[in-house]
């Protein structure tokens, strides 16, 4: 719970680089990260989908998405995304597959260019950013504390404390995991999926709701397949990751 | 090996903690006596996981002891080599023909249907 207002989410923090206090103020958007849970609307008695099971309780039917908090503060993010004229990106994988090595390497390539800015994800430190702000670029760190992947709200914070400037790419670095982020729609344009060369060519089979989320799939650390391989066998292992990543049924 | 609900409880933790927010929204201050969800079997959700979950996020709420029943459909796959159309719990189906050309629709629900109150 953060300590200074209460609000939901046990031991997320979000802090902007080169503060010293995590980014919290009041400015986070305590509108959109109360919506859940709170304000609660009192059961309004007899709704059509009720009915009266005897001798049990009354039965009323609520068909509810179990996302729909998540999705509509989604909305409201792609609504902001848009209306800034910011690309987002949410970029995801396993722990050690390259995420922020080569979100560096495109800060130096392209970053001014695009006029790039960072949302960092992880568990706990501030390192991820750290490596990010070496390269001259606005980034805020989401630790999640316990948390695995990052929602709609928490991304809301971050926005709130990044403000990506009009016409820019905002490119957030997702906890490292190939589970539970596919299933949070955070808002963004495009989910980019990293597979790397030493995580073996069978991921896609193994998290096979990662890369059927993924709008884009990126092969990275090709420079090892090219080190322990050869030519032949670099061929099949690269054949097969990018083989199974095309059998994702189409969304 | 079926993952253990208490060690795979990850996502579920707080995808489970949005049911008892959504329900204690929607009915007030009503003691709830059982929800009714629908966790399809590709969603990505493991419903003993959230059967575990819910016991702990739903403590000190009304819905406290709460029995959860949980419906998962199946998601419909059509073989676009063959055209045979089958019930799949898998993400990645394949068909009896070897195919892995296969659309796939439905299975991915994740609502909560009913509550019965006390």
């Amino acid at each position: 719970m953060c300590g200074t207002c209460g609000c939901g989410e046990a031991g997320v923090r979000v802090t902007e680089l080169g503060t010293a206090a995590p980014a919290h103020g009041h400015g986070h958007g305590h509108a959109s990260g109360h919506a859940s849970g709170h304000g609660h609307t009192p059961g309004d008695g007899h709704t059509p989908g009720d009915r009266h099971v005897p001798g049990a309780g009354r039965v009323v039917a609520l068909e509810e998405d179990i996302l729909g908090a998540n999705d509509a503060l989604a909305a409201e993010n792609r609504r902001v995304l848009t209306e800034r004229g910011v690309l987002a990106v949410n970029l995801m994988s396993s722990p050690g597959s390259g995420k922020t090595t080569l979100l560096v390497r495109t800060l130096v390539d392209v970053g001014a260019e695009l006029r790039m800015s960072v949302v960092e994800g992880d568990q706990e430190t501030l390192l991820d950013a750290e490596r990010i702000g070496a390269t001259g670029t606005r980034v805020v760190q989401v630790n999640t504390g316990a948390g695995c992947h990052l929602d709609a709200t928490m991304l809301a914070r971050a926005m709130a404390a990044l403000a990506p400037p009009r016409g820019s790419v905002m490119v957030v670095e997702n906890v490292g995991n190939l589970v539970c982020p596919a299933l949070f729609d955070l808002g963004e344009n495009a989910k980019v999926v990293l597979a790397s060369v030493t995580e073996g060519d069978d991921k896609p089979l193994k998290y096979p709701h990662m890369f059927r989320a993924a709008t884009l799939v990126v092969l990275n650390i090709l420079f090892l397949a090219v080190a322990i391989y050869n030519t032949r066998a670099r061929n099949e292992v690269l054949t097969k990751i990018i083989d199974r990543c095309l059998e994702m049924p189409a969304r | 090996m079926a993952p253990s609900a208490r060690t795979s409880a990850v996502h579920e933790l707080s995808i489970t903690q949005s049911v008892v927010d959504a329900v204690t929204r929607r009915m007030g201050d009503a003691r709830v006596r059982r929800v009714r969800l629908e966790v399809g079997r590709l969603s990505g959700l493991v419903p003993d996981a959230v059967q575990f979950c819910f016991e702990v996020v739903a403590a000190g709420t009304t819905c406290e002891g709460a029995l959860v029943e949980i419906d998962e459909p199946c998601g419909h796959a059509l073989c676009r080599t063959c055209g045979r159309a089958f019930e799949t719990g898998d993400v990645l189906p394949l068909c009896e023909c070897g195919s892995a050309d296969i659309a796939v629709e439905g299975g991915r629900e994740l609502r909560i249907r009913e509550v019965e109150l006390a």
